[in-house]
């Protein structure tokens, strides 16, 4: 298993692939390396977790999550202080036990000869911020259906619990405001200790008589700042104070798909995503209320319209028929959602606290030039072709695809996918070529 | 088959000479427990000769030192105590077993997960756990017996029930990989539903030709035997080496021998008799009319569809699927026939999931057919040549002439679900659909070893996706018959039939129906290929008489005094 490595040119055919494969440099020895996380506890550089989606911190050296396979870890060398910033560091490399940390390790290229291959290479999520009208990057307590999955995971940035990320970050922001006001007032104490009186007794004669002298307008200035920084504080501590789970919460449906702007296809998996989100969220908290907005909910899968069902009727959730037109925001942070109810028709709004897009299922970046270098087709959606009848045959014999770098599809029909391109592929390998052969070039 | 080995009894304390190793995982345990005074302590219990601490256990040194100590200081037992069994027990018992210890002579204490990461800041109260866990952890590996792999043989060939997309695509597959298939079909002719279709979405396919395609692919293949207007009548044996049963339409009967099983029985359309005024006639099913269009051209004006009739609801709570899908091909198809047609299709939520499906929303509403939703409390009415519907968007009832009403019922589990779900001893779903291991990682396989599900058998299909199915359930079925031999855990039940009374109490609890009860005898048997060791049988057995290897009472009792101390 090579992880960390990319495809970078593909010769020969069916049969008798020859392809060469970039093993990026994770400066860290796979062989070596225990994974017992040792580099990343004492790495001094903090850069933002992605796995995470940026809710919580991870460090230069850093495994993608925990159960990630293989184990080891990576240093990220445009983060990295010795590999990216040219300093003096080395920390890792002096904790791991293992001696496992190598900042001279290089890319490596390897050639394999392969019969078949198969393209597994997934898919990318749409960019919640190309609609600007559901307000995500503006307004924070508009997330995507990932960032909610990750509050809602006990292990998450959020230990599990759902809060709006307005007041998650004015909590976080506290200790440095409360750093900032002592250093603040420290800086007052001086001034007091030098004039022998008190900072509001000087600042109330400072204003009544305006007193004159480069000290006294710079303690007044310190006054002001250490007032300002003292007020804030206090309204943040009451933001934090008043701070409670995010009980009120609404999904808005085909955000990026089923529209003529972006993707006109479906994403298959959004509308199951969603309600198993709600079901979750109100097993958190069985207060909240929780909406799903969409056009048509798309229960298709095995279980799933019974799941849909159970939805309305065990935990309440409330499906309503609609394309949200806007999310809008009030002073306290409270997200609106504008829509036409279209079996009410009427024009509505909800005030929420969080709104949860379900952003659509977007080819991979890695889809175009990969068939480039495979010589494959796409199809219209961008999405490696394939015909019906050969679900997982692409343009070209002895290379298969499955997932959702076919189509979007969900967990279940991946899977049975992905067995399906393993069989293609035995068969190929098995010594029918020249059958294969033939079928291959009816698609083409 | 070979038997399994062991000895009862007590083992003689000369014979049990324990080795523990405790790991520090780098800082994961040693950075909370103090693992020195842990190796102090291992050592002073009962039966232990040699312990010490590593660095890392599970490192290439750490193995090192078990493989040498077993060697040095005559080891019969082997303790780690270190991270879950989960992950690295299969590598300390290939270490025990290359420096020659019999692998289940080797025990794992998990004091990282169960102990120092849920103890972090109570280091002593935390080594004192690890201290109890680890005298646990000896105390049932004292009693351990050596135990040998169950090996099979199997033979290279599969039943695959069913002969329509699914089943064709399996037998395909498996055929190419050079396996011999047996393919049962009930019908007097292969292809299934696929072969009244018209044709396939997006591409236009003719479906005919597909299926015929495959058809003569399929049995122009020597391996491949096709038995037609035949059914399985008896399925007996384990995975590997299944005694099957074909009975053929004249009543003669084949005994046959095969490793795996694939299900592929597809699934039969609803007829809503009673429903809608459907007649056959000018009120007929999507699949009806998909028979009328493969015949020629369907003559009429106005046409109307409706959604869901059966599905959905009370009786069947399921969406079917496809029927969308359907539909929106049809009604493109309709138009192509006749540009001029008027095409109305009512629903309830339109699921052209997808790309291409989608796609054939898009086109058909560009190609005029109209789509209106309808509420499922307020169903359309059929009468008089008028469909009368109320549409919520505009808040008004309307009427709708037609020559021609669609039905798009659901596709429904076949009548003989039930034997052949009794015959193969494999579960189905409240809706008599197969029902898969697990719904999401395992969707073609039974919880049975060696029998697979694929195309509407499972759930409603489309062509593509059935097809798909039927080539990844030959895959999965693959992964056993590429085998040389079956290896089987020997951690399974055993009866003591000088005890057993044949009450037969075990045989309900078994999740795998691996106990069958012997009439001759009076006692009950377990399939020590079937039984997986989950402990059921043993735990429920009134008289004692199951034991599961591995988890003796002797092992377990030793381990639960040696807890209290």
């Amino acid at each position: 298993m090579l992880a960390y490595s990319e495809v970078e040119k593909v010769e020969g055919d069916v049969g008798d692939f020859r392809v060469t494969v970039r093993k990026k440099a994770r400066y860290v020895d796979e062989g070596k390396c225990t994974g017992c996380g040792a580099c990343a506890e004492k790495c001094p550089t903090v850069v933002s977790d992605a796995y995470n989606m940026g809710f919580a911190n991870a460090k230069a050296i850093y495994r993608y999550f925990a159960q990630g396979i293989p184990s080891t870890y990576t240093i990220d060398a445009k983060a990295c202080r010795q590999l990216g910033q040219g300093k003096k560091c080395g920390v890792c490399a002096r904790i791991c036990q293992a001696g496992a940390i190598d900042h001279k390790q290089e890319d490596q290229i390897l050639e394999m000869s392969v019969g078949a291959v198969i393209l597994a290479t997934g898919y990318e999520l749409f960019d919640a911020r190309r609609i600007p009208e559901y307000g995500y990057g503006r307004i924070p307590n508009v997330v995507t259906a990932l960032e909610f999955e990750r509050f809602l995971s006990a292990s998450g940035p959020t230990d599990g619990h759902v809060y709006r990320p307005s007041d998650l970050k004015a909590r976080n922001a506290l200790p440095e405001m409360e750093k900032a006001v002592q250093k603040a007032a420290r800086d007052l104490e001086k001034y007091e200790q030098r004039f022998s009186r008190t900072s509001d007794d000087f600042m109330a004669q400072f204003e009544r008589e305006s007193l004159e002298g480069d000290d006294y307008v710079k303690w007044a200035a310190q006054v002001k700042e250490h007032r300002s920084l003292a007020a804030g504080l206090a309204k943040a501590k009451e933001v934090v104070e008043k701070m409670h789970g995010a009980h009120r919460i609404a999904f808005i449906q085909c955000v990026g798909s089923r529209d003529i702007r972006f993707n006109r296809h479906c994403s298959v998996f959004c509308c199951m995503h969603a309600i198993k989100e709600a079901m979750i969220a109100r097993e958190h908290d069985k207060e909240a209320e929780v909406y799903i907005l969409g056009m048509d909910i798309r229960a298709v899968g095995k279980g799933s319209e019974e799941y849909r069902v159970r939805g309305a009727k065990e935990v309440g959730l409330r499906y309503i028929r609609t394309r949200v037109a806007e999310v809008t925001e009030e002073a306290d942070r409270t997200p609106v959602i504008w829509y036409e109810d279209t079996k009410e028709r009427i024009v509505k709004k909800i005030p929420l606290d969080l709104v949860v897009l379900s952003t659509g299922c977007e080819p991979s970046p890695a889809t175009k030039p990969l068939a480039g270098l495979f010589g494959l087709e796409v199809n219209d959606f961008g999405f490696f072709k394939t015909k019906a009848s050969s679900p997982v045959d692409t343009t070209r014999p002895g290379v298969f695809v499955c997932g959702c770098a076919q189509a979007p599809m969900d967990i279940p029909e991946s899977v049975a996918q992905a067995s399906s391109a393993a069989a293609r592929a035995a068969q190929v390998l098995s010594g029918s070529e020249p059958m294969r052969l033939a079928s291959c070039k009816e698609i083409g | 088959m070979s038997g399994t080995a062991g000895t009862n009894g007590n083992p003689k304390t000369s014979d049990v000479r324990i080795g523990v190793f405790i790991c520090h995982c780098g800082s994961n345990i040693a950075g909370y427990l103090d693992c020195e005074a842990l190796t102090r302590y291992a050592a002073t219990l009962p039966g232990v000769v040699y312990a010490r601490n590593n660095l890392y256990t599970c490192s290439e040194a750490g193995i090192g030192e078990i493989q040498k100590a077993i060697g040095e200081h005559k080891l019969t037992r082997v303790v780690v105590a270190s991270c879950s069994p989960r992950t690295h027990q299969p590598l300390f018992k290939s270490a025990c077993a290359q420096a020659g210890l019999n692998p289940y002579l080797f025990e794992m204490v998990n004091i990282r997960n169960q102990c120092s990461w849920v103890h972090m800041r109570e280091r002593e109260t935390g080594t004192q756990k690890a201290m109890d866990l680890v005298r646990m952890g000896v105390a049932k590996a004292t009693f351990l017996e050596a135990q040998e792999d169950i090996i099979s043989s199997l033979v290279r060939r599969a039943l695959v029930i069913g002969g329509g997309v699914a089943g064709l695509s399996a037998t395909e597959a498996l055929a190419d990989m050079g396996m011999e298939v047996f393919l049962v079909e009930k019908q007097a002719a292969l292809g299934g539903l696929v072969k009244s279709l018209y044709r396939l979405a997006p591409s236009g396919e003719s479906a005919a030709d597909l299926v015929n395609g495959l058809i003569e692919l399929v049995t122009s293949k020597p391996k491949v035997k096709v038995f037609l207007e035949s059914e399985v009548t008896h399925v007996g044996g384990v995975v590997g080496n299944y005694e099957i049963t074909i009975k053929d339409a004249r009543g003669s009967e084949s005994k046959e021998l095969v490793g795996t099983i694939i299900v592929a029985t597809g699934a039969v359309p609803f007829k809503p008799e009673g429903l809608f005024g459907y007649n056959g006639e000018n009120v007929i099913t999507l699949f009806e009319l998909e028979e009328r269009l493969a015949k020629g051209v369907v003559e009429a004006w106005n046409i109307v569809f409706i959604q869901c009739v059966g599905a959905r609801n009370e009786q069947r709570g399921y969406c079917s699927r496809i029927c969308c899908v359907t539909a929106a091909k049809n009604a493109l198809y309709l138009k192509e026939q006749n540009p001029d047609a008027h095409i109305n299709v009512l629903y309830r939520d339109i699921q052209t999931y997808g790309t291409e499906n989608e796609k054939m929303l898009w086109d058909s509403k560009g190609k005029g057919v109209r789509y209106d939703v309808y509420d499922a409390k307020r169903p359309p009415v059929v009468r008089d040549g008028v469909v009368k519907f109320y549409q919520p968007l505009m808040g008004e009832a309307r009427e709708l002439p037609y020559d021609l009403v669609v039905l798009s019922t659901p596709l429904t589990p076949p009548a003989d679900v039930p034997s052949l779900s009794r015959l193969m001893r494999i579960p189905v779903d409240q809706h008599n659909f197969f029902l898969e291991a697990h719904a999401k990682l395992r969707p073609l396989d039974f919880a049975s070893d060696g029998i697979f599900l694929c195309g509407t058998a499972r759930y409603p299909a489309t062509v593509g996706e059935a097809r798909a199915q039927g080539l990844g359930a030959a895959s999965r079925s693959g992964t056993i018959l590429f085998k040389d031999k079956l290896i089987n855990s020997p951690l399974v039940a055993a009866i003591d039939d000088k005890t057993c009374v044949g009450c037969q109490g075990c045989l309900g609890v078994c999740p795998y129906s691996a106990i069958e009860y012997v009439a001759e005898t009076g006692v009950c048997r377990v399939s020590t290929i079937l039984c997986k060791g989950c402990g059921n049988c043993a735990s429920t057995c009134p008289s004692s008489s199951v034991k599961l290897k591995g988890f003796t009472p002797k092992q377990m009792l030793s381990q639960i005094r040696a807890m209290a101390g």
